[in-house]
This record gives structure tokens, C-alpha cells and sequence, in this order.
């Protein structure tokens, strides 16, 4: 094997590349060629690092650059690679914070804890071996020689993971129903077809650590005694599809996955499976529907997926966050897992931040960090230096938090008590330049778009918001068309047939709370 | 075979990525993904030749084809020109955008245009929003934080590419 002195991984996701990362690393190619040290240094290509534009990592000092354009690579050739000296100006801001996950030196963003994306820019996610060597497919050996399936259930019961799709049902007591459910055939599916618009979070897993989440489903298939597993990834997310194929292959060239893994008698394989771009599949009985080769429409539950899900058989769904954090808690048990976080809401959360703030990108933070710190400390306020007017938090189908409730603390518990969610993980912060009735009107669009037409509430019920909304922005509405709506929004809540148009008014409803005066100003005068 | 008249389409590639799938349980989106990547779309006599092939009927093939945004059944331009309107794009202009792109290019949203050169669609989140408003060509090309004005430019681009 080649030795470097150092590694420079860089991240080279969409975001990345509209930022210019192509330019930056074909000048870096170039300067170290010059400088004759393409033997020392090797440039590792890797997905987002959850930070704002081009950024790198420069390994071993793990000193982190951000917003580096072309321009910058020669003196950050020249000081930290030749001479040793890192360049002040580009690093990222330092952290304060200790960081929990032992042998990171990396300085976060403020607050930061990372399970899920410990790995993500730190190994070659197209290499498996860096992936063994930071105890990748540890935890899947230790389960499968020292642990009976029930055990490995009580583990992560223990942990009281809850499921990071939206929902938050407890992972433990999900795998629990489908162990007891007797069947020839069971199946385990990743769901990774993320729709939600603002959320990146899943593909930055895949893209940059694709075999936590391949070692996690094996974990989980080992548990319910399962032998097939599905990954079911959004068509749009062309390299998540690429590194999660490539890493199959690795797997199985390694024996992590095909017959008798690890000598045992336990086997499974996965398959992939492309999302055709509807928001209803990320539903997991329309995503089970979808894999079936159908129209992805949800079905009736109860049976519940565990009982009788992919072609009948009982069938796990987990999100892909959730199962990023299994091998973690193989490894360092679930009582070092409820230490992070607050009580009854365990670990960390990955949140996506965007909109008007300084540092947008992808964090993790224990649970129960209130979105007033996240706005602070981390997203480190507006960038327009307007004022905030509300955070859209969980993706369209979230809540609508106006400034001053942000005091609010993001953990499952609080936000259920408070009837909110904390969805896919997105939090958008819009400053108030914004209209009320504009911002609703394209979150309108969106389901308008998405409800896939199988129940008439969520089919029906978001065509009228829509045209009420549009109504409104264009200042034509009537007094009346409010409160209609408030009743309608009502209904939707509570006859839709899936979450799809259930979760569809939550908007809506925390905006008329809120902002109904603001709405109001839609009313053309003298209308009633 | 194919056939030499040069009007018949060669389905020797479908038919066989029909008989690789054939007896699989739940192939029928994969299939379709291939099928129209190679043939650029899912025609109905594509359909019919998949449906006869796997042994589905035609109307859940169709029933499937017309629900997902991303298969389609009329071929696609050279150049497909995607906006961004996710929530993040909407608010920094994605609306106008499409306005403009429509009217450069003579075509609605959905439409190709008669030289077959470009087609015009409207995406959800890319998952690139803090660059927004984004527009993408065929996936490959991405333009950040674009402006109305930057959109002849653009256009114009392409067609000196294939005038060369």
C-alpha cells in the first residue's frame, strides 16, 4: 500500500460542484504536480461535508477550509502543504465544544456531536477498507458471534432510537413486531427516497459513508431474521445511486454480504431500487408499493408494514439516518447512546439549515438544542441582517415557528407536546421580507403537485388551498376565504388517507395561528 | 434484428433487458428506468412490448409510467433545461425564471421544441438550496444563483454548440 503524508478529502457533491469544486480540484492537481509531490499528497473526493461552499479537510492536522475558490489553492499549496503553516484566513470557525466522538481533532461547527456522520469526510467513502479501518462492519461481526437476534433487539430497545423519517416511532419496538411475526421470508427495507424539499441530510450519508448504512440493514436483517434487503433511493440523486451500488459490490466482495457472513450461518444481499420522483413514495406503504413495480399509492393500515409489507411478507422500513446510527450502538451500547440527547428523545439529530442565515449546511446536535441556539450559535443569524420572521421547521409538511417562539427545544418529546415535528430535519429560516401569503402559496403548489389522488381529501383538499392562496397573493381574497380554509385544513387533518395529507395543513394551520393578520392583507377590500 | 428500413425502432436492446428481469418479483420500475434511458422514452408501443414481455398487464405498465414524474412518453429534447422550484428556489426567484424560459424558447413547461433541441421542466428541491434558484441541463451542467438575464446566454450556449 502507498503511504501520503497527507490526505486532502474534498467535498464534491452538487452543491459543491455549483460552487465550483471542479475548478478547485483541477487546480489543486495542477499545483501539486508543479510542486512535485503527487506522490505525498492524495486528494480524496467525497460527498457534501456539511459545510457552505467548497470545502476541504486536510488530514492529519484535520484542519478544515471552507469557501476556497481556485484562486486560494496556490498559497494553501505552498503554506500548509509545503511549509506546514495552515492558512488562517480560509479555516472554519473553531468550536469551543469538546468533541464526544474519541480521535476527532476536526473542529466542528459550535455544538456539534457526530454519530451518524462520523465518518462522512473523514474516509474514502468508495473505499471499504476505510471504512473497516475506522471499525466499520465491527459491529455487525460482534453481533453475529456474541448476540442471539432477540438480544440485538434489547440493545437497540434499550437505546430507545426513535425513527429520525418523521414519524418517530420507536426502531426497537418495530424490529420487535416484525421478529414475532412468523414468516418463511422477511424483508428490510432503507428508505432513502428523500423528497423533502430543503432536506439533503440521507444523501449525505450515502454519499459519504454508504456502508454504515449497508452494515445497519445487515444488523437490522440478522435481527427479524430477515434475508433480502432493498434500498429504495430517489432517481434524482444520481451519485447517493452510484457510491451505494459500488458499495454493495464491495460488500459482498468482502463477505459483509451474500451467504454465511462471517462464517455464520446468516445471509442477506441487497438490491437497489430507483425512486421515480413522487414525493407519496417516501410513505412507506407507497414505497413498498412502488418496489412492487406499481403506482406508488399508500395502503390501508392497519396491517402495519411489520405484519404484512413487501409482497405480503413482514417488512421493516427504516430511514436512512436511523439506521446510521445501529452499528454505533452495537458498538458502544445504548446506555452511551441515552447519555446524548434528553430524556425520552436519545442521540443526536441531523438538521439541514438554510435560508437567511450566515452558515447554512448540514449539522448533527443532540437532541434538545433549542432552535433559538441553533439560530444563533450555529446558523449565526441573518445574512441579509433583516430580521427573522418564523423557520419553517421538517420540510413542507412542518411547522411554521415564528421568531418568538423559538425558544423551543427540538427534541421529540417537546415537539410532540407541542404538537409540532421535527419531520426530515430541515429547518428554513425566511427573514421578513418575505410575504406570508407567497411563501404559502408555493408550499401550496408543492402538494398540490405531490398528492398522488387516491383519497379525495388530500387530492381535492390541496387544489383548494392552492387556489385560495393564490387568491390571497394576489391580494383578490375574501374575508371568508380563511376561516374556509381553517375548516378545510381541518378535514384534511383528519380524513386524508396517508400522512401525505394529514401533515400537508400543518403550514397552513400555524400560519393562521400566527400570522392571520399578515394573511389578511390578501382580503381585497370590502370583500367578506 | 434490426430491421434496415431505418423508420422501425431496434428493440433488441429492451428485449433483452426484459428477459434479464423476467420472473422477478417487483421488476417493473427498474425495467422501466433502463428502457427509457436507452430509447429516451416509454412510447406506447414501448408499452405494449413490455407488458407482453413480462407478463403485466398494459394498464398497470401505463398506470405506473404516467405517475412518476420522471418517466415520460414523448421523447425528450437534446437538452433538457430543469428549474428548481423547491421552497428555497421560489423565494430567490424560481418563478421568474420559468416565465422567462418559457418565452425565450416558445414553449410551456413539459414541451419540447419543435428542433428537438430543448426541453423545458420544473423539478422539486435539487438539494442544492443554498445556491438557489437553480437550474440544471441534462443533470450534468448546473447553473447557481440564476438570473433572468443570464437565461440568453445560456440558451444561446447550447445552440452554438450544436451549430458547431
Amino acid at each position: 500500500m502507498k503511504f501520503y503524508r497527507s490526505h486532502i478529502i474534498l467535498g464534491m457533491d452538487t452543491p459543491s460542484l455549483l460552487a465550483g469544486a471542479k475548478g478547485v480540484r483541477d487546480t489543486l492537481e495542477k499545483q501539486l504536480k508543479e510542486k512535485n509531490i503527487v506522490n505525498e499528497i492524495r486528494i480524496v473526493e467525497t460527498g457534501s461535508l456539511g459545510y457552505n461552499g467548497v470545502s476541504m479537510i486536510i488530514y492529519p492536522e484535520g484542519i478544515i477550509y471552507t469557501g476556497i475558490k481556485p484562486e486560494d489553492i496556490k498559497e494553501l499549496v505552498e503554506e500548509h502543504l509545503i511549509k506546514g503553516r495552515p492558512v488562517k484566513r480560509l479555516m472554519a470557525i473553531e468550536s469551543s465544544q469538546k468533541d464526544i466522538c474519541a480521535g476527532k481533532q476536526e473542529k466542528l461547527l459550535d455544538g456539534q456531536v457526530r454519530i451518524v456522520l462520523k465518518n462522512a469526510g473523514s474516509i474514502d467513502p468508495e473505499n471499504i477498507i476505510e471504512y473497516i479501518a475506522k471499525d466499520g462492519y465491527m459491529a455487525l461481526g460482534k453481533v453475529l458471534n456474541e448476540n442471539t437476534p432477540k438480544e440485538v433487539i434489547d440493545i437497540v430497545k434499550n437505546s430507545e432510537l426513535k425513527g429520525r423519517g418523521g414519524a418517530a416511532f420507536p426502531t426497537g419496538k418495530k424490529w420487535e413486531f416484525t421478529y414475532n411475526t412468523e414468516s418463511s421470508q422477511k424483508y428490510v427495507i432503507c428508505n432513502a427516497d428523500e423528497g423533502e424539499p430543503g432536506t439533503f441530510k440521507d444523501r449525505l450519508i450515502m454519499e459519504g459513508d454508504p456502508h454504515a448504512v449497508i452494515e445497519a440493514m445487515a444488523i437490522c436483517a440478522y435481527a427479524i431474521g430477515a434475508n433480502k434487503g432493498y434500498i429504495y433511493v430517489r432517481g434524482e440523486y444520481k451519485l447517493s445511486i452510484d457510491r451505494i451500488k459500488k458499495a454493495i459490490k464491495d460488500a459482498e466482495e468482502h463477505n459483509f454480504l451474500g451467504e454465511n457472513i462471517f462464517d455464520s450461518d446468516f445471509s442477506f444481499n441487497i438490491e437497489v431500487c430507483l425512486g421515480g420522483g413522487a414525493y407519496v413514495c417516501g410513505e412507506e406503504t407507497a414505497l413498498i408499493e412502488s418496489i412492487e413495480g406499481k403506482r406508488g399509492e399508500p395502503r390501508l393500515k392497519p396491517p402495519y408494514p411489520p405484519v404484512c409489507g413487501l409482497f405480503g411478507k413482514p417488512t421493516i422500513v427504516n430511514n436512512v439516518e436511523t439506521l446510521a446510527n445501529i452499528p454505533q450502538i452495537i458498538l458502544n451500547g445504548s446506555d452511551w447512546f441515552k447519555k446524548l440527547g434528553v430524556k425520552g428523545s436519545a442521540g443526536t439529530k441531523v438538521f439541514t439549515i438554510l435560508g437567511d442565515i450566515n452558515e447554512k449546511g448540514l449539522i448533527e446536535v443532540p437532541m434538545g438544542i433549542s432552535l433559538k441556539e441553533v439560530f444563533e450559535n450555529i446558523a449565526k443569524g441573518t445574512r441579509s441582517g433583516k430580521k427573522v420572521k418564523f423557520a419553517h421547521i421538517g420540510g413542507s409538511s412542518g411547522n411554521i415557528v415564528p421568531f418568538n417562539n423559538f425558544d423551543i427545544k427540538l427534541d421529540l418529546n417537546t415537539l410532540a407536546s407541542s404538537d409540532l415535528t421535527h419531520g426530515s430535519g430541515v429547518i428554513l429560516f425566511v427573514s421578513e421580507d418575505i410575504h406570508i401569503n407567497d411563501y404559502l402559496k408555493s408550499v401550496a403548489k408543492f402538494f398540490k403537485h405531490e398528492s398522488c389522488g387516491k383519497c379525495t381529501p388530500c387530492r381535492e383538499g390541496t387544489f383548494r388551498i392552492y387556489q385560495f392562496m393564490e387568491k390571497l397573493n394576489k391580494k383578490e381574497g375574501k374575508k371568508s376565504d380563511i376561516s374556509k380554509m381553517k375548516d378545510l385544513c381541518k378535514v384534511m387533518k383528519n380524513a386524508s388517507f396517508c400522512g401525505l395529507g394529514q401533515a400537508a395543513v400543518n403550514p397552513f394551520l400555524d400560519a393562521m395561528t400566527h400570522f392571520e393578520k399578515e394573511m389578511m392583507e390578501g382580503v381585497k377590500e370590502g370583500k367578506k | 434484428m434490426a430491421c434496415e428500413c431505418g423508420n422501425c425502432i431496434d428493440y433488441s436492446v429492451l428485449d433483452r433487458i426484459v428477459e434479464e428481469s423476467r420472473g422477478k418479483e417487483g421488476i417493473l420500475i427498474n425495467v422501466l428506468h433502463s428502457v427509457q434511458e436507452h430509447y429516451g422514452a416509454l412510447t406506447p408501443d414501448i408499452q405494449k412490448r413490455i407488458s407482453d414481455g413480462l407478463n403485466i398487464p398494459l394498464s398497470q405498465v401505463y398506470g405506473t409510467v404516467t405517475f412518476y414524474h420522471f418517466f415520460t412518453m414523448v421523447p425528450k429534447g437534446k437538452y433538457v433545461i430543469k428549474i428548481c422550484t423547491g421552497t428555497a428556489c421560489y423565494v430567490r426567484g424560481a418563478n421568474k425564471l420559468v416565465e422567462n424560459f418559457v418565452d425565450k424558447l416558445g414553449i410551456e413547461v413539459g414541451q419540447t421544441t419543435n428542433d428537438g433541441l430543448f426541453s423545458l421542466e420544473t423539478v422539486r428541491c435539487v438539494g442544492a438550496c443554498s445556491l438557489a434558484p437553480v437550474v440544471t441541463i441534462n443533470d450534468v451542467d448546473i447553473y447557481k444563483r440564476v438570473s433572468p438575464k443570464e437565461i440568453d446566454g445560456i440558451i444561446a450556449g447550447y445552440r452554438q454548440k450544436e451549430a458547431e
